[in-house]
Order: structure tokens, then sequence, then C-alpha cells
């Protein structure tokens, strides 16, 4: 990701906002945010009183109305650039990773029903449908998303993912998908489209941010009931005071009144408040993560237990070879020259750590009629067969099974080896000489440095930890204490993840999990967060509600946290609005009565010069507050994992108490500055 | 120390070292618990269900329960607004007082069977024995409707997903018969010990020792004002209420009377923390209500102590403070220790006249009607609670980063819909009615004149108080105002009824919508309810919510009467 | 609502006979066993009845004077004035009471007049006054009916009510009680 540093107020970014600002005062748009709505109301008001000042003095000079009907459109187009700028950042955002797949060459393979010629012809991407076929060979950058139909090939994700190290993807099983805008290194593969352009994740999510289908999420549209309640508090407060006013022979201006109005309603949150909502979609981004609506990022927030992999998750990728442990009598260079052999065409990550543990070219070995046995889901074994040797090596249960139907023994020693590796969180790898076991092969998993503490510190943001491993329980159980998650599957088949989910579910708890096989497309369905790893199938995409660009397990943490920073910078940046209103009152209130109750100087306790220095100090610090708190709002408030209550004492002293002191420092400042003016 | 403050530190200590025991015992009887009065109650009760054709065991939801409760209520209603009107030939009428009008009647019935008891008659001459026992049996009745809704409210706060929350009329009855009556019938007794009236005779005449003629009007009243005391009522037997020294004769008759004034409020506190099994809970809840509380108490107590700057000027001594309106037996402290007492519950009965207390504690009175729940009335004052709570809850959960839960259920945009709409209510009630009150009165002075007995800021603090406390169902008043016209009777009898139904229609309505959903366990996550922190921030929200919305009017009001006084 | 009404209407009767009928005769019942039979706190002096704690008017110079009372001790509708703090009426009615004092009682200083002696009561019937207000009547009285002011004082001191347990309350003075008082000695 190249714009992962960018600044907040990138020049160009700022100068879209700007305009936005202004198209954004349609009162068709502003409808969508009642709080401010009242404000532009409110705004449209000054203006006619602003216009009436021209003939008569009744309701003030014109220069006094004009001020606060500037003052007041300024607190309108503030709190428009902040949602203006939230947007323009996550569209500049999205942008970075859709340009890279515009109008690049597609090879359309052309198919007359079922049957695909080999005719080839060259369009641009746009061009391309779902359900077109299309081919790729090295050096080609992949004109779309889609799945490979055919061939296996090395790809460069680094333009999506930043990642520069290439990976392999290929036809049918898990790792079939392949995302536009990358680029195969090395052989050819079959592409066919799964989404019709403008249709895929990425564009599903620039149209979020840019407001066109940005819904309200459930806590956003509570949120904004609760506004529009303490908004229609404040118009009762502000309707009432005319005849209050008129009994006590006290004439106040409608600026004042439109002054008193706009400063107690939760301007600075109402403001901010969509800015907070994009920005945690953008901040989503920001991690290479696709969410396919807000309410998912919200919902991160609240999730009570992830399911993690073990794999890649919790342990560095793939176990290692670690130990041989030759069988009683046997000689151990015999076996090693056994085991070297064994894993000579043995392709997978667990082999070649094999030879790598042995230190020994196999090449070195004379072997002649070799012939490898390839691993199948049947023996669950592999191993090579040369003159009138054969060896194997596998499971322990498969191997054992093998020498007893030979009708050797299996050695009472190995099994307490396995057994022992077993419980040691490593897993046995049991090799036989014609039928006979001879030792046993070690694998550990390796716990990834600092894993232990990540969770240490999900669990005290109150969340339960399950790792899912295909491990045996025993080793499963050793590597869940090491690494410190709180529960485990071992042996997991996809239908134990859904049953998980089910249960915890039905517990009342929410659930997030990644996955990116097809099998593992119902569980995260079903997960509350499922987020799907990009390089997975397509069907695993479309179940969860977020895909992962890095395909890097542990961003389910990150999305969490994304989560939580989004509803808790909307609780604590409403709670400071609201205890804004204290100072607010001490400002207006006083400056609108104390011209006929001169004793009212009493309440005057910020000592403000003026009635109309005191009312154009609480307006503008009304205003600025807002783009003040636009950085905040955008970068979201800082989680602390410290729990429940302590996050609430610190939020609720950082921005309760800020939010009742500050404003009067604040329109104080405001006021010695304003009055010298005056 | 001095002996007042003392009296007032015996009042407080006392009614919470028996509200904490009540509380248990009320808790048991929601959560239907053994308890030793069994055997006087259990038949007493079966009874009462056999005589109603109820049966208590039917479990309703909270619709139902709210149609059992609006259907009585409205029951009671009628009836009440029929013998009102119809006194005069009515029995039990030997001071040959006469039937009300229509529109006093209306006022009248609703602020009974609300539990307001705001009487814009006086007792002595508006009203006939029988006209006062059906008024008192409202007082009964009414508190326990109160009683009742909030046990539905914990009954649906239970970690549990259900529809069902009990049967209303068993919660009823049962807070009838096992807690009102015993407790009213030893207020009682206690009362007619100590020389208030229990008789159905007439006036009492006789020549002063000087020679003049007096008539001293008696009736039932012990067993009225126990019960008015008890229940949140406040609608005195005698037109001054509890100032009376018939209705309360001496020291220990007030420390009885103030303290039933808390009892059930505090008490439910308790209860709660009993039938959930959260006692941190019901702590912090009462710890948040008591800080309230003191908040206001200390300061009025402060200012009547000191007495009134404007007498101080014309050099005489005050040592017993500011006394107008106030009666020597009780003093300044225990006469604004009740004015906070009165106000901050929904009780509305007064020992000294609150139009004459000094500014701010007509203001500190007026605030706890506007929060209405640093106790609250008897029933209800837990259930204006509870919709802070939500509020708090909700803010609450956002600034720890999860969605809002409130004792494993989440709080979403509906529940809080409801919620501010209910928090919503009560600045427009009395605002709005203010408003309208003083648009009248300043467009046209000379024809309201009989309105405000007090010019200037007190006289709009009079019309401010009148509405806060119909919207607060407390009964209470700036006695000033001549609130007798159908003006103030409608208006204000209108604002008793929504402001009584709908704030209770709404948290049994959110309570009900939790109570059916999933409940989630508690984890590290969770925001905690029972903290300390949290009830920081209720009280914040209470603070800026139900007291700031205020500030401007109770700016022109005891605000600027304090500022020019002091 | 239409299940509901029978069953409202059935409960509000049951309830209008437990808790009008039978509580309310309960309490009377008791009351026939209290002092004055729930009749009034009534004592007799020189064949005729008194309610002791009704205030009663005392204007005289010959009698201790009680509070000022907004309804003229009118025991059958009683009442405060409900005069707010800053009224200029109630302060203007405040300070005639504080010169119709100083008239009556020339020997005494302003300073030493208690407010809740030229204030109204809450009720209007205030029986007490404080022991402050009746030492400042002493020298008038004592003058009034040529009596000794130490026996007054003595009077004053045999009818002062300690606070309650004299820890909890106010010292306080029935008024009735030490007019009957003084008419006997």
């Amino acid at each position: 990701m190249k714009n992962k540093n960018t600044s907040l107020f990138r020049k160009d970014l700022v100068q879209e906002a700007l305009k936005e600002s202004f198209v954004k005062l349609n009162p068709k748009i502003m409808f969508r945010n009642p709080v401010m709505f009242t404000v532009e109301i409110g705004t449209f008001i000054m203006l006619i009183v602003t216009l009436y000042s021209l003939t008569s003095d009744a309701q003030g000079s014109f220069g006094y109305n004009f001020t606060f009907f500037l003052l007041l459109l300024l607190t309108l187009l503030f709190a428009n650039f902040a949602e203006a700028i939230a947007e323009a950042r996550g569209k500049a955002q999205a942008d970075s990773l859709r340009k890279t797949r515009e109008e690049t060459p597609a090879k359309r393979v052309s198919s007359i029903g079922k049957i695909h010629s080999d005719a080839v012809e060259i369009i641009p991407s746009s061009l391309l449908k779902k359900g077109d076929l299309f081919f790729c060979e090295a050096g080609d950058i992949i004109p779309a998303d889609g799945e490979i139909a055919e061939g296996l090939a090395t790809i460069d994700e680094s333009a999506i993912t930043g990642e520069s190290a290439p990976v392999i993807r290929e036809a049918g099983g898990d790792k079939s998908s392949v995302t536009g805008g990358t680029k195969v290194l090395s052989d050819r593969i079959t592409v066919k489209v799964t989404t019709d352009q403008g249709e895929s994740f990425l564009d599903k999510m620039i149209a979020l941010v840019e407001g066109a289908s940005r819904q309200k999420t459930p806590n956003e549209i509570a949120l904004t009931i609760l506004l529009a309640g303490f908004t229609l508090v404040f118009i009762i407060v502000t309707i009432t005071l005319k005849p209050f006013a008129d009994y006590a022979n006290t004439p106040i201006t409608i600026a004042s009144f439109i002054s008193l109005f706009v400063c107690l309603i939760p301007t600075t949150i109402g403001g901010l408040l969509s800015a907070i909502g994009i920005a945690g979609m953008d901040r989503a981004l920001r991690a290479n993560v696709i969410t396919k609506s807000g309410k998912a990022v919200e919902t991160a927030g609240d999730i009570d237990v992830l399911l993690l992999d073990k794999t890649g998750t919790i342990t560095i990728g793939n176990r290692k070879a670690t130990h041989f442990y030759p069988a009683n009598g046997m000689d151990e260079k015999h076996f090693i020259k056994s085991v070297v052999l064994s894993s000579m065409a043995d392709q997978t990550p667990e082999g070649k750590s094999i030879l790598e543990l042995a230190g020994i070219d196999p090449l070195s070995y004379e072997v002649k009629d070799a012939r490898f046995i390839k691993f199948t889901a049947e023996t669950r074994s592999s191993g090579i067969d040369f003159e009138n040797t054969r060896i194997r090596k596998g499971a322990a249960d498969a191997i054992k099974t093998l020498s007893e139907t030979a009708g050797n023994a299996f050695p009472d020693e190995t099994a307490e080896r396995v057994t022992q590796i077993s419980s040691n969180g490593g897993t046995p790898l049991v090799v036989s000489e014609n039928e006979k076991v001879i030792g046993v092969i070690e694998l550990q998993d390796i716990i990834k440095p600092g894993i232990r503490e990540r969770f240490e510190r999900l669990r005290k943001m109150g969340i339960k930890t399950v790792m899912v491993t295909g491990d045996n329980p025993l080793t499963a159980k050793f590597i869940a204490d090491k690494a410190g998650v709180d529960d485990f599957i071992a042996e997991a088949k996809p239908e134990d993840k859904m049953n998980y989910i089910k249960k915890e579910q039905a517990e009342g708890r929410l659930v997030a999990m990644m996955g990116d096989g097809t099998n593992d497309a119902p569980a995260l369905a079903q997960a509350d967060v499922g987020v799907a790893m990009n390089s997975g199938t397509q069907a695993a995409k479309e179940a969860g509600n977020m895909v992962d660009l890095d395909n890097d397990p542990t961003k389910l943490i990150e999305v969490v946290e994304i989560g939580k920073q989004l509803l808790m910078t909307r609780g604590t940046l409403t709670t400071f609005s609201i205890a804004n209103d204290v100072a607010k009152y001490f400002a207006i209130i006083p400056a609108l009565f104390i011209v006929a109750i001169p004793s009212l100087q009493g309440l005057n306790i910020m000592n403000l010069q003026s009635p109309e220095s005191a009312l154009l100090s609480a307006v503008i610090f009304n205003a600025i507050i807002i783009p003040l708190l636009i950085p905040l709002a955008l970068k979201g408030v800082a989680y602390k994992p410290i729990g429940a209550s302590a996050l609430l004492r610190r939020n609720l002293f950082i921005y309760g108490l800020g939010g009742v002191i500050v404003p009067f420092i604040g329109i104080k400042l405001i006021d010695i500055f304003v009055s010298s003016f005056l | 120390m001095n002996t007042e403050i003392l009296g007032v530190v015996l009042m407080y200590a006392t009614v919470v070292a028996l509200a904490i025991p009540l509380g248990r015992y009320i808790g048991k009887i929601f959560n239907y618990e053994n308890t030793w009065l069994d055997k006087i109650f259990n038949p007493l009760d079966r009874l009462f269900f056999k005589l109603s054709g109820i049966d208590p065991s039917k479990e309703m939801n909270w619709k139902q329960h709210l149609a059992a409760l609006l259907t009585t209520n409205a029951v009671w209603f009628v009836l009440s607004l029929f013998v009102l009107s119809n006194m005069s030939w009515l029995p039990l009428n030997p001071d040959k007082n006469p039937s009300m009008s229509w529109d006093l009647a209306f006022n009248t019935s609703v602020s009974f069977v609300s539990n307001t008891n705001l009487q814009h008659y006086s007792g002595e001459t508006g009203l006939s024995y029988m006209g006062q026992l059906i008024l008192m049996l409202w007082q009964f009745i009414s508190a326990a409707t109160g009683i009742a809704i909030c046990a539905v409210v914990f009954n649906a706060m239970k970690e549990r997903t259900t529809h069902e929350l009990g049967n209303f009329y068993s919660y009823f009855v049962r807070a009838c018969t096992r807690i009102l009556l015993p407790i009213a019938f030893a207020g009682a007794v206690i009362l007619v010990f100590n020389g208030t009236p229990m008789t159905f005779e007439g006036k009492d005449s006789l020549t002063t020792l000087e020679g003049a003629e007096q008539h001293i009007s008696r009736g039932p009243a012990a067993a009225f004002v126990s019960i008015k005391q008890l229940g949140t009522n406040g609608g005195g037997y005698y037109g001054p209420n509890s100032s009376n020294p018939m209705e309360n004769p001496n020291y220990l008759t007030n420390i009885l009377e103030t303290i039933f004034i808390f009892l059930i409020p505090i008490a439910l506190v308790f209860a709660m923390g009993y039938v959930l099994k959260r006692r941190k809970l019901a702590l912090m809840v009462y710890g948040v209500m008591t800080a309230g509380f003191l908040c206001l108490v200390i300061p009025a107590i402060y200012y009547e102590m000191n007495g009134n700057p404007a007498i101080a000027e014309m050099g005489i001594a005050q040592d017993m403070g500011s006394m107008e309106g106030k009666e020597v037996r009780f003093g300044s402290a225990a006469s604004a220790y009740w004015a906070i007492n009165t106000t901050s519950t929904s009780n509305g009965s007064v020992n000294a006249m609150h139009d004459s207390m000094t500014p701010l504690t007509g203001m500190f009175a007026m605030i706890g009607m506007m929060v209405n729940s640093f106790y609250g009335g008897v029933g209800v004052g837990f259930i204006n609670f509870y919709i802070f709570i939500i509020l708090a809850v909700f803010i609450g959960g956002l600034m720890v980063g999860r969605t809002p839960e409130f004792l494993g259920k989440k709080v979403e945009a509906k529940e809080v819909k409801i919620a501010m709409i209910i928090a919503l209510l009560h600045p427009l009630m009395i605002l709005g009615g203010t408003a309208l009150a003083s648009f009248l009165y300043a467009g046209n002075p000379e024809v309201y004149e009989g309105w405000l007995k007090n010019p200037g800021f007190h006289g709009f603090s009079e019309m401010l108080y009148e509405f806060s406390s119909s919207s607060a169902n407390n009964g209470s008043g700036f006695e000033g105002l001549g609130d007798n016209t159908p003006f103030w009777n409608l208006a204000t009898g209108l604002v008793m009824l929504l402001a009584r139904y709908l704030p209770i229609i709404g948290p049994v309505a959110i309570a009900g919508i939790l109570a059916s959903k999933k409940f989630i366990p508690e984890s590290a996550g969770t925001l905690k309810t029972d903290t300390s922190t949290f009830g920081i921030l209720i009280f914040a929200v209470i603070a800026i919510v139900a007291a700031l919305a205020f500030f401007p009017a109770l700016t022109l009001g005891p605000l600027a009467e304090y500022f020019s006084l002091y | 609502m239409k299940n509901n009404l029978i069953p409202a209407i059935r409960l509000t009767l049951v309830c209008l006979v437990f808790f009008c009928g039978l509580y309310t005769l309960a309490v009377w019942a008791v009351a026939q066993l209290s002092p004055g039979q729930g009749k009034g706190l009534v004592i007799t002096e020189n064949g005729k009845n008194y309610h002791f704690n009704v205030g009663q008017s005392f204007t005289s110079d010959q009698y201790f004077w009680s509070r000022p009372s907004a309804v003229a001790y009118d025991a059958a509708a009683s009442g405060g004035s409900n005069y707010g703090p800053t009224n200029p009426d109630h302060l203007a009615e405040v300070q005639q009471r504080i010169n119709h004092f100083l008239e009556h009682n020339p020997s005494i200083d302003k300073s030493e007049i208690p407010s809740e002696l030229v204030t109204a009561s809450g009720s209007g019937l205030d029986p007490h006054i404080s022991v402050q207000a009746a030492l400042v009547q002493v020298k008038r009285i004592a003058r009034a009916r040529g009596l000794t002011e130490n026996s007054l004082l003595q009077l004053v001191e045999k009818h002062t009510e300690k606070p309650l347990l004299g820890l909890f309350g106010t010292e306080r003075i029935n008024v009735l009680k030490l007019n009957l008082g003084l008419d006997k000695l």
C-alpha cells in the first residue's frame, strides 16, 4: 500500500473537499443530518434577518446580523468540510487501488456455448463481463477480478497488498482468486471474470464512501435519534424563551435566539458524525480490508469471539522438522538416509524442512529405479520405492495400519514417542521401511513472536480467542496453551467451525472469523463478521462481509480495533459536544438578559466583556471546534485495551470533563480577542 | 451541633436504616418469596382476587401490563369525577361543603389518580369527608400502581429472554396489602396518638382566650395523612398540608412524615438490588440519587437557615432563619429538608410554604421536580431514572467502543428513541406550559392579575413551579398562584395526565423490548453499569439533560430573584 | 381493554371497601383509645376547651403575642401568606409589624426582635413562638400586668419545650399554654 502515510490534509483532497462543502449545502443533502439541517434553517432565517436589518434596526444593526449569518454559514461549511474531506480521503484511497486495473488490455477467450475456442481477441478490460474468460501469461497485468479456471501461476500482488513476495494461485482449491491489477510473473492461467465492471467489492466500497449508497449503521441511527432528541429539547428551550422574555420585559433579538439554539444543539458531533463513519471504513481500507458495509466495521467492535486459523495466524506458516528419533536398534545414519530419500520429491514445506534438518543433499545417494509415491488422502503417507526398498512416512496411525497389516508390530517405544511429541505440540511423522517402523520425525509449529501479547490484549478487550486447527487435540492443546488462546477446535472440519459459531451465537455472543476456502463460506456467512481472504474463492468472498487484500489472518485483530475506535470516536465526541453546553449556557444566558436585568452580572462567571462579545465568542467557538476536531474524527480516538470501566473513566475524564472545561477557556480567549475589535 | 441540623441528620439516617430492610422485604414480595407476614396476607390476597375475578398467576407481556394499568386508572378517574362533582348530596358531609366545578373536578381527579395530588382546592372547605375518603383511596392505589409497574420493570431487567413479565394485578394487590397498608396503618396510629384528628364529627367551635370565635376543622385526617406521605401522594387533608398543626402536630410526627416521604422510594432501589441480585447496581443507583439529593438539599438548608436578606436589612434578628411560611415547631432546617424531600420525590406535601422560601431553595425544589428521580415517586422514580440509565448506557457504551448493552441486553435505536421521547416530554410540558402562561400573562397583565400573588421574577417562578410540579406529578405549589381557574385546572390537568402515563408507558416498553432480546453474557469489554464511573456518567446525563434544559427559565425566575436579593 | 374492564371495576370496588372502609375504620377504632379520641388535643381550663396544638390570635398587650397569621388564626381555612421573599408588599408588611412591635415594646432594640414574630407561619395556625420571641415581650407584659419580670422569665422557662430528646429540632414555647399560665399568675 503506497498511501499508508498520507497526511490528513493533502492539498488536492482539501481543494476537492472545499468545493464539496458548498455543494453539500443543498437542503436535500443536509436533510440527512437533522442536527445540521436545523442549523441550516437557522442560517437561512439569519439571512432574512440580515436583509431586513438593511431597512430597520429593530433586530440590531446590519453588521451585527451579518456577522452572525456568516458565522452560522461557516459552521455549516465546517461540518460539510469534515464530511467531504473524509469522503475525499476514502475515495483517494480506493482510487489508488482501482487505478491499477483501469484500461488494461484483456486477452479474451471467445467461447461458443460451453466450448472455448482458441480464438483470442484483445479488448479493453472495461469491456469484460461477468462470466467472460481471459488468459494471462507471464508479464501480463490481470485485467479484472476473477477465478482461475485453468492453470497455475506465480503472481505479484504487491500493487494491492504491498507485499513483494510472489504468491502462487492455481485453479481449483482455495487459492484460485486473482485480483485485477496484479501481475502474472510466470506460467499461464485462464481466468473467469467473477464480477461485472463497477461491481467489484472495491467499487462497492467506493460507492459506500461516496455517500451514494451509504446507509447509516444501526448505532449511527440510534445516535442520530439521540442527537435529534437533544436538538428538539433545545428547540423547546429556545422557543419558550420568547414568552419568558416577554414576561420579564427583556427584548431578545432573533440573532441571539438563533445563537443560543445553534450553540446548544450538538453541532460538534452532528457535524462530524458522518465523517467519523466514513473514516472508519477508510481506516479499514488503509489496513487493506475492504468492507462491504459500514455496519460490518461497527459490528467488528462488538465481537466477543474470534475464530482464528492456527496456521499463519498463531504459528508461522508451516511446521518444521526439529528432531529425528530412530527406532530402537536402528542406525541413526541409515534412518536419516531413509528419511532424506523419502522426502526427496516432497515439495511440501514440511518435506523441505526435513531435508534442511538432515543437511544432506539427497542426490548424493545413489538410488536406482526410484519411484516417488505421492501423498493421498487414502494412504495419508508418501514416500519412495527403489530397488527392493519401500520407504513411507506419514501420520502415526497410517503407518501403524501399514505395518500391522504386513504383520509387523508397531513398537511401543515408537507409540510413546508419538504421544510425547504430540503433547509437546509437535506433529509426529512415522517412517517405515518395508512396512517396518524405523523411526519418528518430529515436526514443530513455530508460534509467531508477539502473538501471545496480542491475545492478551484481546482478552482485555473482552474477546475470547479460539484456535481452529486440523491437529489432533493433544497438539492443539499444547499450542493453544503456548500461544495463550482461550479455546481451540482440534481436528477441525468445516462444519465444526459452523457449529462452534452457532453455539456461541446462541449464547448471545458475536463471532468473527477469517476464511478462504469454499467450505468456509457457510461459516463466513454465519459469523457476524466474516473476513474472506482476497486469495480465497469467490464463494468465500461473497459470503463474508469483509475482504482482506493482504490475506493476513491476524487482520481480524486490527479490524476489531477499527470497529471499537469507530464507536468510541462517536461516543466521546458526543460526550464532548454535549458537555460543551455548560460553558455555552454560562456565556449566552447572562448575555441575553443582562441589559434588562443587570443583577444577572453575577451569572457571568467568565466575566465576558459585553453581551455582544459573549454571543459572538460562543458562536465562534461553536464553529471552530468542528474543524479543530476533524483530525480526531478522521484518525479516531485511540483505543486502549484496559477494560471497559477504565476506558470509560479515561474517556469520561478526557472528553467529558475536558468538554466542560475547554469551552470555558476557549470562549474566554475568543472573547478577549473579539472584544478588542468591538 | 445545631439541634435543627441534627434533626435533619437523624431523619435521613433513620429513613436509610429503615429503607434497607424494607427494600429486602419488597424484593421478596416481588420475587414471591416467603415472608413472615404471609399467614395474614395470603388469605387476604386470595380474597381480593376472588372478589375481583382475577387470576393472579396469568403471565402478562408488557403491553398487557400497560393495558391493565391504564384500564384500572381510567375506571378510577371516572369514579373520582363522579364523586367530586356530586359531593354536596352524597353522604359524609357534616360541614355541608359544595361539589366541585367541572374543571376543578377534572383537575383534582387527574391529580389524585396520577399520584400527583396537586390541589387547586382547600381541604377544609373544598371537600366533604366522602370526597376526602375517595381521594385517600387513590392515594393507596395510585401509589400501588407505581410500585406494581416498577416491579414489572424489575422483572424485565432479569437475566433472561422472555415476554412474560408477571401479573400486573398480582403485583398491584401485593403492593397495596403487603407494603402500603401495614406501614400506613402504623403511621396513622402514631399520628393519632400525637393529636392528628381521626373523627367523623364536624368542625369544633370555641372561644379563644382573647374572646374571639374560632372554628376548627377536623375529620378522618390521620388515616389520610399517613398514606399521603407514604405513597408520595402529598395531597394534604388541610389546605396548607403538613404545616397545619392538626396534620403534623409536633417534631416527632414531622420526623415520621418526613421519613415516610423517602421510605418507599429509597426502599425500591434496594428492592431492585434484591430482585436482580445486583446489590452493586442498587448501590450505584442509590449513590447517584443521593448525590443529586445532597446537591439540592444542602444549599437549600443553608439558605433557609440564613434567612431572607431583605428582612435582615430591616435590622431584626433572624436566628431561626427565614420564617415566613414556616412553623416554629419545625424550624427552617427541617422545613428546607422537607421541601427538597418532597420535590425530589414526587410527593408534594409541604410543611412550610415553598412560595415564601428564599429564591435558591425554590430553585432547588424546582430542580428536584425537573429531574424527578433523585429517589422520585414510589415506583415511578426508579422508572424515570431508568430512562437516564438507558441514555447513559447508550453514550457510555459507545465511549468504550461497543454497541451499548444494559444488563446483557443491547440498547438499540428503538429504545433510544423511546427514551429520548420521554426525556423530551418533561421539558416540553414544563417549558411549554410556562411559556403559554407567560404568553397569556405578558399579553394582558390586567386580565390575569389574579394569577400571581407576587410580582416580577417570583411571579414567573410561581408559574414555572406549577408546571414543574404538574409534570413531575409532584403536587406541591408556589401557592400564591391563583390556580383555581379553568386555564390552570385544564392546563395542569392535561400536563399531569400526560406526564404520568407516558413516562410509565415509555420505560415499560423499553424494559419489555429489552426483556425479549437475547441475553448477552458480560465480558471484559462490556460496560459495567454498577461502577462509580458509570454513576458519574448518569449524573452528568441527568445534569445536562434534565437540569440544563431549564437553565434559561430558572435564570428568569429564581436566579434573577436571587441575584437581585443578595 | 375490554378484558380488563370488568376486573378493573371489581378490583376498584374491593379496594374501596378495604382502603376507604376497613382501613379508615381500623384507624378510627384505634383513635378511640388515644388521648383525644381522635377529636383533637383538647385541654380544659376554667371549664373552657382549647385545642392546644392549634394557635390562637393574641394581640393585646397583656398576653404574649402569637405569630402573625395570614388567615387570622381561622382554623377552618388555614394557610400561609405565600408572599415571596422579595415581594414589596410583604416587606412593607413586615416593616409595619416591626414598627407596631416597637411601638408596643419601646424598650426593645430592633435587633432583638426575632423574625418569626413578624412573619406569618405556613399554616396561619402556628401554636408556637421561639424563646427569644417570648423574652422580648416580657417587659411589656410585666408593665401591662404589673408583674415582676422575674416571675415572667420563670414562666417562660417553665413553658419552654426543649428539642426532641434535647437533641433534635427547635426549642419553642406554646403560646396558648404560656398565656394560660400567665393568667394563673
